[in-house]
């Protein structure tokens, strides 16, 4: 289709595409947002009694409304993880890093994250972790400047 | 339920980057292609449905520029998803149920060259917890793989037999876009690039088009020889939240299966849309696939998977094989979303 030597009379310009919005969180995020602002994670409470963070305002199989708010971790347990060598520019750490899956203490379901474990060998599943809290917080997930191993006892 | 069939499909060659065309002048061969392959022209058609979206063409409400190509005018019975053309054949499907149309053309496309792909897919994810952290495509493919790995449900050999498989099969895939014959044991010596995964168990980047024609009971009795029958079709959605799922299974596939009857009959064929080599270990598993049934013989998303598109793909790749009277019967499935969030099963049959 573009394979021959025409391709390279084909003109090109920059084009930078924004979808800005203006959203309010209400009673379920805007909890969960404003206990990061404050180091703290907040869940909820589903239908079934598990306790799901980030918190939803419906039940995910039920559907009913969600409002029993909890505090859980902030430290947890690795559920899952993947290495990044080379990090993109947006990435949330500019070194090699893991994402990760945490379950924080007294939640039934994980969150997304970073880990800043330095190497690879230094991270598994059912690890212990704990959030780096940014020094300003502005009520947003990127106040957790990362997750870190959790220190020994 | 009306017999709806596949009468004719078509696909672009899928390419890396197409520089020198837009998506219009990508589409309207294809488009010319399938109604022509159907005998029709834009006259016979009695619904179009499309599948893209404007986070790729970088312009809102961008469908409308290919409509304008298809040719909208004198008024006709239109729409569009934000999905792959999977969704917009099930709408096509749903509408020719409703009995006052007998044909559709469902088409959809995607250019993802122009811009940073996994950093653009990241803006599908939820918007207050997720995607603020800009997670990539392949690494939350990667978070999947582990954890499969971890719960013994794939191994990164039988993951780089599917790659292996996959991309020999598409040498004899001329549209394909990625296509070698290596044997997997040497595909493991090489690097992870995000780990577990290697390169060779990510699918390439792709620009890339597919139409389909279908055709109610006796429409597509007198125009195709043999026509691809719908026999079953469901679709199922899994929750936002990566952490709420099981991300080693695909219930929503199981429950789509079951509900588009795909072990009423054998399973000569199957064309599954996984992007990643452990996401077709998980959904043969889910599926129910066995031995018996031929997988991705076009090598699958593996081999090109233009976004918004290789969905259709799919269930186009069976429906040929169904109408060249290579196979009876068959499954399609398309996937949308992350860590294949949300699924398709189309049931397809061949008169005997």
């Amino acid at each position: 289709m573009s394979d021959g030597a025409a391709a390279d009379d084909v003109l090109r310009a920059p084009l930078v595409i924004e979808y800005p919005f203006r959203r309010t969180t209400g009673p379920v995020i805007g909890a969960f947002l404003t206990g990061l602002r404050e180091q703290v994670l907040i869940g909820i409470r589903g239908a079934d009694g598990r306790v799901i963070v980030p918190p939803v305002e419906y039940d995910p199989v039920t559907s009913e409304d969600l409002t029993e708010l909890v505090e859980v971790g902030p430290a947890g347990e690795v559920t899952t993880w993947a290495w990044v060598t080379d990090p993109h520019p947006k990435h949330p750490l500019d070194r090699p890093f893991a994402w990760v899956l945490v379950r924080p203490d007294g939640a039934d379901t994980a969150m997304l994250h970073a880990l800043d474990a330095g190497s690879p060998e230094a991270v598994r599943t059912g690890m212990r972790v704990a959030p780096r809290w940014r020094a300003e917080r502005e009520g947003a997930i990127t106040d957790i400047e990362c997750f870190v191993p959790e220190a020994g006892p | 339920m009306r017999d709806v069939a596949i009468i004719a499909f078509a696909q672009s060659e899928h390419r890396r980057r197409v520089d020198d065309r837009n998506e219009v002048e990508m589409l309207m061969p294809v488009v010319g292609e399938v109604l022509a392959s159907a005998g029709m022209t834009m006259d016979d058609v009695g619904f179009t449905c499309s599948g893209s979206t404007d986070y790729l063409a970088g312009v809102a409400f961008s469908f409308v520029m290919t409509l304008d190509g298809v040719g909208p005018w004198p008024p006709i019975q239109e729409s569009h998803v934000e999905m792959d053309g999977a969704w917009a054949l099930y709408e096509a499907w749903v509408k020719l149920q409703l009995g006052d149309v007998d044909t559709a053309l469902v088409y959809c496309y995607a250019k993802s060259s122009p811009g940073d792909l996994p950093m653009v897919m990241t803006r599908q994810l939820d918007p207050y917890s997720v995607a603020p952290l800009w997670p990539d495509a392949v690494s939350l493919a990667a978070l999947q793989t582990r954890a499969a790995i971890d719960a013994g449900r794939v191994t990164v050999e039988a993951m780089a037999e599917v790659a292996a498989r996959s991309r020999r099969d598409a040498m004899g895939n001329p549209k394909a876009q990625l296509a070698w014959d290596r044997p997997a044991a040497d595909l493991l010596a090489e690097p992870e690039t995000v780990a577990p995964l290697r390169r060779h168990d990510c699918p390439p980047i792709s620009d890339g088009v597919a139409a389909v024609v279908l055709a109610a009971a006796d429409a597509a009795r007198g125009r195709a020889s043999r026509p691809a029958w719908i026999r079953g079709i469901d679709h199922r959605v899994e929750p936002m939240a990566l952490g709420l799922r099981d991300l080693t299974d695909s219930p929503s596939t199981r429950l789509a299966a079951e509900r588009a009857g795909l072990h009423d009959g054998p399973v000569e064929v199957a064309e599954v849309h996984a992007p990643f080599t452990s996401q077709e270990l998980i959904l043969r598993a889910a599926l129910g696939l066995d031995g018996d049934t031929v997988v991705n013989p076009s090598g699958g998303a593996l081999a090109a998977n233009p976004m918004m598109t290789a969905g259709l793909v799919r269930i186009g790749e069976v429906a040929r094989r169904i109408s060249d009277g290579e196979h009876r019967r068959g499954v399609a499935h398309a996937t949308s979303g992350p860590c294949l969030q949300q699924n398709l099963v189309c049931v397809l049959e061949g008169d005997t």
